[in-house]
């Protein structure tokens, strides 16, 4: 560990973390240095999965101008959630950056900022009360709406948004740590010591090997869904009725 | 009670409800040094190649039209210009015949003067050769009349006097008589 410690301690998260940032960092500047109107392949591919971002993700939630507004910091999170999760079926590095609350609650918290921040600035205070008292209801139903609507938009999303990357993420550490320790096990262990009941190390691997797929896919779609939800609360706050 | 929880909050060995600093730390400032990059590099380029190819594929349609637009005007301006040129050939035809005519009159103008010039000098001469003609002949029929004279007569008119009395006053009888036939 590095300045154990200090606030900058640095333990083998906090390294992934930094370096699949630099690593981002290289390739997104690597990848847009020289954006040619007739991409190339390497540009080509680059475009795609920005332009997925850009464009299925966060104007098409939010409109070509808002998107706008609001796209570096929700491209960004696409992307550092993408690398973060990825980390954990990379061999060597096996565990997301992600599978610690820091970097899900941060971005939480900028989604949450975000959101609020986009409200005020369109409606001002009555995005509160908007939010909180949802026009076309009887009177006497926001005694039951508006503790509902407190809690699910103002607690619940960020802690939604926090608790479900890091528990996909955690979830499939442990998942891939079992069949994995499970195999070591059962290989160097119980068929070392001539107990064929081992061979079941050969059924652990596979579900390794299937669930690292699977991680893989889960890694994408967190990415996705973190993002595309930042960005449908963002939306919600813009939209003139609630 | 929450002072004293914030007081032992440090010293308690680790909250597992609450994250670790530098957990939250290290997240942040990859967040932000990402955000930065995307925001201030990556973004921009992205945008401006996206936008400058999409404006190159609507640039292109609408050069296509502007081509059109500039192939039509210059067909416009070619059919004017055409027609212009027609009408400007006509002019000068026209005016080529005028101008023709005019130097047709000029010319019929000028000969019927020369032809006139020349008549009248044919004229004068004509007179002047008359007069002369008429000098000599006045000298030649005298003289030969009076010897037609003498001769009919037998005596001689050599008196040069008499002889220039008689013939003038012949000349002038003859004269008289002309005259009197031109009178009537």
């Amino acid at each position: 560990m590095l300045f154990e410690g200090t606030p900058f301690e640095m333990n083998r998260i906090m390294l992934i973390r930094v370096g699949i940032t630099i690593l981002l960092i290289l390739w997104m500047v690597l990848a847009t240095r020289r954006m040619r109107l007739v991409p190339g392949r390497f540009q080509a591919a680059n475009e795609f999965l920005f332009g997925f971002v850009r464009n299925n993700i966060i104007v098409e939630t939010l409109g070509e101008k808002d998107g706008r507004r609001f796209m570096a910091p929700l491209f960004a999170m696409f992307f550092l959630v993408l690398g973060l999760n990825l980390t954990g079926i990379i061999p060597g590095l096996n565990i997301a950056g992600t599978s610690v609350i820091g970097t899900p609650l941060v971005l939480a918290i900028v989604s949450y900022v975000m959101f609020i921040w986009a409200g005020i600035r369109k409606h001002g205070w009555r995005y509160f009360k908007n939010s909180l008292f949802p026009s076309g209801v009887p009177w006497p139903l926001y005694i039951v709406v508006t503790p509902i609507e407190l809690i699910s938009t103002f607690v619940l999303r960020p802690v939604t948004l926090t608790l479900r990357l890091l528990m996909n993420m955690v979830a499939g550490h442990m998942l891939l740590v079992l069949c994995f320790s499970a195999t070591q096990f059962f290989f160097f262990t119980v068929l070392a010591d001539g107990n064929f009941l081992g061979l079941l190390g050969v059924g652990t691997f596979a579900f390794g090997v299937a669930f690292t797929l699977f991680e893989l896919m889960v890694a994408a779609l967190q990415a996705y869904v973190f993002t595309f939800l930042a960005a449908v609360y963002i939306q919600l706050s813009l939209a003139d009725e609630h | 009670m929450l002072t004293a929880f914030l007081a032992s909050a440090p010293t308690a060995d680790v909250n597992p409800l609450l994250p670790a600093d530098y957990d939250l730390l290290w997240s942040a400032i990859i967040f932000v040094a990402l955000l930065i990059v995307v925001a201030v590099y990556v973004l921009p380029r992205l945008n401006k190649a996206l936008d400058a190819r999409a404006e190159a594929i609507e640039g292109g349609l609408k050069k296509a039209e502007e081509a059109q637009a500039a192939a039509a005007a210059a067909r416009d301006e070619y059919t004017a210009q055409l027609a212009e040129a027609r009408a400007e050939a006509a002019r000068i035809r026209e005016q080529a015949r005028t101008d023709g005519q005019a130097i047709l009159a000029e010319l019929k103008e000028q000969a019927q003067a020369e032809a006139a010039r020349i008549v009248a000098n044919a004229q004068t001469q004509i007179e002047a050769e008359r007069s002369a003609a008429m000098v000599s002949l006045r000298a030649e029929v005298g003289s030969l009349a009076l010897d037609l004279a003498s001769g009919v007569i037998g005596e001689t008119l050599s008196d040069d006097k008499k002889a220039a009395a008689v013939v003038d006053r012949f000349l002038a009888d003859l004269e008289a008589d002309e005259k009197a036939k031109a009178g009537k």
